[in-house]
């Protein structure tokens, strides 16, 4: 893969409140320093993010802000008084006592871009704190490594790190119902209302991102690649971890293509087993069921079966009405969108403390958390793509570069040069911006259709046509350098005879 | 109506129907439609909540902002001279025409992107279509459906007369219906026996119609239509008689529980006023009489959501058998229909005539002929010809648009008036290009096919019609507006034409090659000898075995040696 050097800055302010200041701080109060950390990947790409530490004491009102009950309180009264542009961060620091944070967490992160830290003992302690803090609220080494995943040599990334979407312009979001049994069940849903409600707001936060469309269909008669099995104890029918991966192929051929737009597809499909297959249950590796009973797979989507209560009756007569209870079936799918998107919650330490967004969905800094690492990894791919081009050209020498293809290339260049400046001072927001039009100017470059390469003639078979031309006067040539070493030969032995 | 309105109002339903007419020649037409009709104006944008409507089409119509979209797919020709009028007939291989809505600013770009788009859905050649084989007809194809204008910059039209349809255009078809082919009447709809006919033909057409009688509110139909023409006198050991499971060796077992209506009609209108000629079994659960086509029929219903239908059997085998054999020397000929060959000799001028026959005993009414041809063909307009009983027959009407090489086609649209009980002979000549030598297609010598002429008039009849409300009356009947009661429109396509082009021979520019490079190889090698040989006298030695075997004949001959 091409070369790729980014240096990614993260701005960091550190507030000391009152009576937190540690004893051994290498200078008075306000003053900066920087930490640097090596992030590798292979041996042309490199990341190297800097930590850029802003320390200074608290103002009297960032001190009334803390002084709240809880630490939402104090989170929710802190925001207005901070640096609120994306990638940057505020860490107040609190006393090691401080009564504000529950007892055994020592970090809170707030719903924006900030976080409460205690003290810890020493400098070294609340350092060591401070790096996981504004680790977990920008990018780590594995974030990182999973938006450069192309480049990472294989099985030195964790299965988990593969699982998040590529970064692209726009993604499409369809909702799938799917009855396989439309004759004893009539299944409605309220999608409009549900989308409207839960992922509406996750997506108007996302839209900074990308472009998001979202639709729905129902689908009869599609039906789960596996005949699940029955068990007989509980009386329902199970689908076993290793039989999920052949569920998706013949429903996704009916789910139908975006024929309308390029962008990415995440599907989430709701499924209501048939009849005589229900109640279904999916278990785990363990043979346990799975409590959602849903899945997801991996830069694909989710599914999720939803069983249909037994009627009380045997008798009730056929088809059976079932609406479906939305909250439950969007709590699971919105799981599934975090998770595809890389905003997984799971890897903490347990003395940390994340506010829930709230309605929102998203927390401002896992916004930012998904900037970084797009923009890193659209910085590799617009490099990836012009080096590939590059590689073209200079395989067909004859080829034919239009103008307007060329400007697109430099344009990307440019954009991609302005990216990781802009990094490299910290603006993350004007940096994704930046790589979101290398991106498409680069790939607007790369699918010329002009730069088709089946369009030019490969040299070999201009020489195999003129074959009949080479070949009769290769002979007469052939004959006589025949003779010239025949002749040579001669010369040599001839001496020898004279004697 | 019944099944489907169980929870909330629907806004969308679905009506399924398979009409069975037997033809005059003895073969079969099955025509299946499938009608999804949804009460939401896909224009707006903010739709996208499908349910039975597919959302693939859906997508397409609101993105690309289409008002109409009527896309056939056919494999081989409709023989109206001896299978009378059909319900809908398609002209042989691809046909697309859509009307854009008038807020589409470059149409002729949503129009390439759309017919790419409709490409990839049905696995279809469409995305061949360019501004080679796009025409915009002034006055045969008019909007279907509700339109506010008729501004016709904003429609377009194409045939791909090549085009070869299998089953991979028909799964991506079946896909579209809300059951699939697993319940209802598409559980006929088996590719093996579909492609084993004399005509397939399925079909596409999105319109917006009427909500309701007044009009205010906008919804959305789509109609998938399947035309199949099973030859039964030969398959069937000479015997007319048929049911479902020899023609689709399927059964119906249920309606497609989605739909609100699912039948099944038979034409039995009895012919040359003899009644009691044929009998279905089994019995059909009620007989409906209409009007189409200008022609009295009578058609046995069966209503699959009927229960009593299921009752006796499970299945439903609809059969018909013929009490005697009829004479097939009379069989009725419809009241229009064309012919069309190309004329001539030699590869360099050829000539088109087109045949039209008014066979109405008394009445005259005009059609308009539309003909697209291929720039390859320079039509020289100056000899056209129309003659009617030898006289010539000035059209009312004419809209000519010369083709410009490699740019666009011929167009030709001509209002004639048809006198009569008449033949209309239209004649014009044409000269064959020539073409580049990448411009050919593969199998050049198979030659290059000229689209069908469409013939679009309002046939008058010879039965008063009643006005029937469009709900209610078979889907069959419903897809052209009717005027009023005295004429129906017909929709006509004649043969596609298969022209040949002078082609060349394509091995020659290597066959010059090798030729040239041998003399200049030859030419070479002489040269070099002479320029690289040392000559000088040689002393007579015993010699080589050339010279040893020269002695030996010699010695055989008795000629002194060398």
């Amino acid at each position: 893969a091409a070369p790729v050097q980014v240096q990614l800055v993260v701005p960091v302010a550190v507030v000391f409140s009152r009576g937190s200041v540690p004893g051994d701080l290498p200078s008075p109060l306000p003053f900066r320093d920087a930490q640097e950390m090596e992030i590798s990947v292979n041996l042309r790409t490199s990341v190297t993010s800097r930590y850029e530490m802003a320390y200074r004491a608290t103002t009297a009102q960032e001190e009334a802000a803390l002084a709240a009950a809880t630490a939402r309180e104090a989170d929710a009264a802190l925001h207005p008084l901070q640096d609120v542009s994306m990638g940057s961060l505020t860490m107040y620091v609190v006393p090691e006592t401080s009564s504000l944070l529950p007892q055994g967490t020592s970090v809170y992160v707030g719903k924006h871009r900030s976080a409460l830290v205690r003290a810890g003992g020493s400098l070294a302690a609340l350092h060591t704190r401070l790096r996981q803090v504004t680790q977990v609220m920008s990018f780590t080494a594995t974030s990182i490594a999973a938006a450069l995943s192309d480049r990472v040599p294989d099985g030195r990334l964790s299965p988990d790190a593969r699982r998040s979407l590529k970064s692209s312009l726009g993604y499409e979001i369809t909702f799938s119902l799917l009855n396989p049994d439309p004759k004893s069940h009539t299944v409605d849903w309220d999608i409009e209302g549900a989308v409207n409600s839960y992922v509406k707001p996750v997506l108007d936060k996302l839209s900074l991102v990308a472009n998001f469309s979202v639709d729905s269909q129902i689908l009869y008669y599609a039906i789960l690649g596996v005949t699940p099995r029955y068990d007989k104890e509980s009386s329902s029918f199970l689908l076993s971890a290793h039989s999920l991966p052949h569920v998706i192929n013949p429903v996704e051929a009916r789910l139908g293509s975006s024929a309308a737009s390029l962008y990415p597809v995440l599907n989430f499909l709701l499924y209501v087993p048939e009849r005589s297959h229900s109640p279904l249950y999916i278990q785990d590796k363990d043979g346990a069921p799975v409590s959602t009973n849903a899945f997801h797979s991996p830069r694909w989507g989710g599914i999720m079966v939803y069983n249909v209560e037994a009627p009380a009756s045997p008798q009730a007569s056929l088809p059976l009405h079932v609406d479906v209870d939305m909250a439950r079936v969007m709590e699971v799918f919105l799981a599934q969108l975090r998770l595809l998107f890389g905003l997984s919650r799971e890897e903490l330490p347990p003395e940390f403390l994340l506010e829930s967004p709230g309605n929102e969905g998203l927390a401002d800094w896992e916004l930012d958390h998904l900037l970084w690492a797009h923009t890193v990894e659209n910085i590799a791919t617009v490099s990836t793509t012009l080096t590939s081009l590059a590689q073209l050209l200079d395989k067909i020498g004859n080829i034919v570069i239009k103008d307007d293809v060329a400007s697109e290339v430099y344009r990307a260049v440019a954009s991609v040069q302005s990216a990781v400046a802009k990094l490299s001072m910290g603006h993350l927001h004007s940096a994704f911006q930046a790589s979101k039009e290398a991106v498409t100017s680069s790939e607007r470059a790369f699918f010329d259709p002009s730069l088709l390469h089946l369009l030019y003639f490969p040299d070999d078979q201009k020489f195999a046509i003129y074959i009949p031309l080479f070949l009769p006067m290769a002979v007469p040539i052939l004959l006589s350098l025949a003779k010239i070493v025949r002749e040579t030969r001669q010369r040599k032995k001839e001496p020898t005879k004279m004697d | 109506p019944g099944r489907a309105g169980a929870g909330r109002e629907r806004r969308d339903a679905l009506r399924e129907e398979l009409l069975l007419s037997p033809l005059p020649t003895g073969d079969v037409a099955a025509t299946f439609q499938f009608r999804t009709r949804w009460d939401a104006d896909l224009q707006r944008g903010a739709v996208s909540h499908y349910r039975l409507f597919p959302k693939a089409l859906g997508r397409l119509v609101a993105a690309l902002g289409v008002r109409e979209l009527h896309l056939t797919l056919t494999q081989g020709f409709w023989r109206t001279r001896f299978w009378g009028q059909p319900p809908l007939q398609a002209p042989a291989g691809a046909e697309l025409w859509v009307w854009f809505q008038p807020t589409v600013t470059d149409v002729d770009k949503a129009w390439k992107e759309l017919s790419n788009i409709l490409s990839g859905i049905f696995c279809a050649s469409l995305n061949f279509i360019d501004s080679t084989n796009t025409v915009i007809p002034t006055a045969s194809f008019k909007p279907l459906g509700l339109a506010n204008g008729t501004d016709h910059h904003l429609l377009r039209y194409a045939v791909l007369p090549r085009e070869v349809v299998c089953t991979e255009n028909l799964t991506p078809w079946k896909k579209l219906l809300p059951c699939g082919s697993k319940a209802g009447l598409a559980v006929l709809l088996k590719a093996e026996r579909l492609f084993h006919s004399s005509y397939h033909s399925q079909a596409v057409h999105i319109r917006p119609v009427c909500r309701d009688a007044s009009c205010v509110a906008v919804s959305w139909e789509l109609r998938q239509t399947l035309t199949v023409v099973f030859d039964v006198f030969s398959s069937g050991q000479g015997k007319k008689d048929w049911s479902l499971f020899k023609m689709f060796s399927r059964t119906l077992t249920d309606a497609c529980p989605l739909a609100s209506q699912s039948k099944v009609y038979v034409d039995i209108s009895p012919k040359n006023k003899e009644k009691e000629l044929l009998e279905v079994t089994p019995p059909p659960t009620s007989v409906h009489e209409a009007v189409v086509q200008g022609d009295k029929k009578t058609y046995a219903v069966y209503d699959l959501l009927s229960p009593s239908l299921f009752n006796t059997s499970r299945s439903l085998n609809v059969q018909l058998k013929w009490k005697r054999p009829q004479d097939s020397s009379e069989m009725p000929i419809p009241v229009l229909h064309a012919q069309r060959y190309v004329g001539g000799y030699g590869l360099q001028t050829g000539e088109i005539c087109t045949l039209i026959y008014n066979t109405h005993p008394y009445r005259a009414f005009p059609v308009i002929l539309l003909e697209t041809v291929p720039w390859y063909l320079r039509l020289y307009v100056h000899t056209l010809t129309i003659i009617t009983k030898g006289k010539e027959n000035k059209p009312s009407y004419i809209h000519y648009q010369p083709a410009q090489d490699r740019r666009r086609p011929h167009l030709l649209e001509m209002l004639i008036q048809l006198p009569a009980n008449s033949v209309t002979k239209i004649t014009i000549q044409f000269e064959r290009a020539l073409l580049k030598w990448t411009e050919y297609p593969p199998d050049p010598n198979h030659g290059f096919y000229v689209g069908s002429s469409v013939l679009s008039a309002l046939v008058p009849s010879v039965i008063a019609m009643k006005d029937v409300d469009v709900e209610q009356s078979p889907l069959f009947t419903s897809l052209f507006p009717s005027s009023d009661g005295s004429s129906y429109f017909v929709r006509l396509y004649t043969e596609p034409l298969l022209v040949n082009l002078p082609t060349p021979d394509f091995s020659m520019p290597y066959n010059v090659i090798c030729l040239t490079c041998t003399v200049v190889a030859v030419c070479y090698g002489s040269f070099y000898n002479l320029l690289t040989r040392t000559f000088h006298v040689e002393e007579p030695s015993r010699g080589g075995l050339a010279k040893r075997l020269a002695n030996v004949i010699r010695k055989l001959r008795g000629v002194p040696l060398l």
